[in-house]
């Protein structure tokens, strides 16, 4: 079923606007049966700029592999004063824990801890039980210690389409473009992670 | 002195090598380990005169600096075969620091992105606000124990030797602080300090200030390097009142001065 411009629009907005979740292409493609991937995505492109160029409330962003609907910056003033928020910080351990799964991910908790010099213990089960980090396989040495390696909800947390938006590390050329593992970590993906830990060493 | 504060796995040794390196204005690359392992060694002394908990790691780096330190003031041994184990040490110190140093910027540099449920929101962002409006606390524990530090320094000795026991406990010194911070909004840190006449004074002072501020009532920043060190209410008097008699906080902590 061919669809005028406007109508995709349209639809693409109240499709992004009732969805709680990210909206990846294939799934928005699923539902508008009979379009082109290659018009939804210039449709989404549309809705982009206009949202910016008319400065509305709504921002459309790609994050987390999807598309979502986002509030702009500029207005979060009045989200938490609406939201009444007095909402808990974000440590600086629990940040800096968090960085170092992002870029060095598999990672143990052994392996973190050797490089911020004090336990992470507390740490990595809050970043756990808020999803932001999640056990992708164990390790293949002694102890068989578990690997951690982020989710999409970190990648929605600190608004990034996938793990290449990382901020780059200084002098760290190497390790810019971690890829996220599977869960089922195959043996042939444990010996890559070994090679990795003798490349950084 | 029987209280005992226990702080959220705030930093370690590696944190405070970088503040005294920082502090210092040094290079991680030719870190002047005497200088450095006496500071290190003096911080270690007034966090274990607080009774603040001393992770382990602490006193790990504290013998590892002492043996490079020492390592380094003695000629090498004729015929020694690791001739290089103190510099391999050091070198090994200064990667750590390194590697540390670059994963705490690259932290950094993720606070700053916009952060979902602190600068953008979605549909589902009510239930689950995660951040404060003015994100990250600006100073570290051990910028505060450094000003403490001075604080404690210029007390003068005292000329007699004082037997009463001081009835001070850390709560009624929280109250005291958020009483100050009622009235003026602001205060700056050394002015905190300013009624108090004997050591223990300071310390229960110092105490009541960190339970305030790991409870989020109280708000410390610091506009400028070195600059004055300023502390702020953030929430109202009320609020924390209620909160101090509803919780006891301070007290299962082992007040019993």
């Amino acid at each position: 079923m061919a669809m005028e411009r406007e109508k995709l629009k349209s639809v693409i907005e109240s499709l992004l606007l009732v969805s709680e979740a990210i909206l990846n292409l294939d799934r928005l493609s699923a539902v508008i049966e009979g379009v082109e991937k290659k018009e939804i995505l210039s449709a989404i492109e549309d809705l982009q700029s206009e949202y910016e160029t008319q400065e509305r409330g709504i921002r459309l962003v790609e994050v987390g592999g999807g598309y979502q609907l986002r509030t702009p910056k500029a207005n979060s003033d009045w989200i938490r004063t609406l939201f009444r928020s007095k909402a808990a910080r974000m440590s600086k351990p629990t940040l800096e824990t968090l960085a170092i799964v992002a870029y060095k991910q598999p990672i143990t908790r052994g392996e973190i801890e050797h490089i911020r010099g004090v336990s992470v213990d507390g740490i990595i089960g809050t970043l756990l039980a808020r999803q932001w980090v999640r056990i992708v396989g164990r390790k293949d040495v002694p102890g068989k210690p578990f690997l951690y390696g982020t989710t999409r909800e970190f990648l929605e947390l600190f608004n990034l389409k996938d793990l290449t938006g990382l901020p780059t590390l200084k002098e760290m050329e190497e390790i810019t473009q971690p890829q996220i593992p599977e869960q089922n970590t195959l043996p042939a993906e444990e010996s890559k992670v070994d090679s990795n830990e003798t490349s950084n060493q | 002195m029987p209280m005992h504060v226990q702080l959220e796995a705030y930093e370690g040794p590696l944190d405070l090598l970088l503040h005294l390196i920082k502090k210092n204005e040094v290079s991680i690359a030719d870190i002047p380990i005497a200088l450095i392992t006496q500071q290190y060694l003096e911080t270690l002394e007034v966090m274990r005169g607080l009774n603040l908990d001393l992770a382990g790691e602490f006193l790990i780096m504290a013998s590892t600096l002492i043996h490079i330190k020492s390592r380094m003031l003695l000629p090498p041994e004729e015929g020694e075969e690791d001739e290089d184990e103190w510099g391999d040490q050091r070198e090994e110190l200064i990667r750590r620091l390194l590697e540390y140093q670059r994963y705490k910027e690259a932290s950094e540099d993720l606070a700053k992105r916009e952060l979902l449920n602190r600068d953008v929101f979605t549909r589902s962002s009510e239930a689950t606000p995660e951040f404060e409006s003015d994100g990250f606390v600006k100073l570290s524990l051990f910028d505060l124990m450094a000003a403490f530090q001075r604080v404690l320094e210029r007390l003068p000795e005292p000329e007699i030797h004082q037997v009463t026991v001081e009835e001070i406990s850390v709560r009624e010194k929280m109250s005291f602080i958020l009483a100050m911070l009622h009235r003026k909004t602001k205060v700056v840190f050394q002015s905190l300090f300013e009624d108090a006449s004997s050591r223990m004074q300071l310390v229960v002072t110092f105490l009541a200030l960190l339970e305030l501020i790991k409870m989020r009532a109280v708000s410390v920043t610091q506009e400028e390097r070195m600059g004055p060190i300023v502390v702020e209410a953030v929430t109202s008097l009320d609020d924390m009142e209620e909160k101090l008699a509803g919780e006891g906080t301070g007290e299962e902590n082992g007040h019993g001065a």
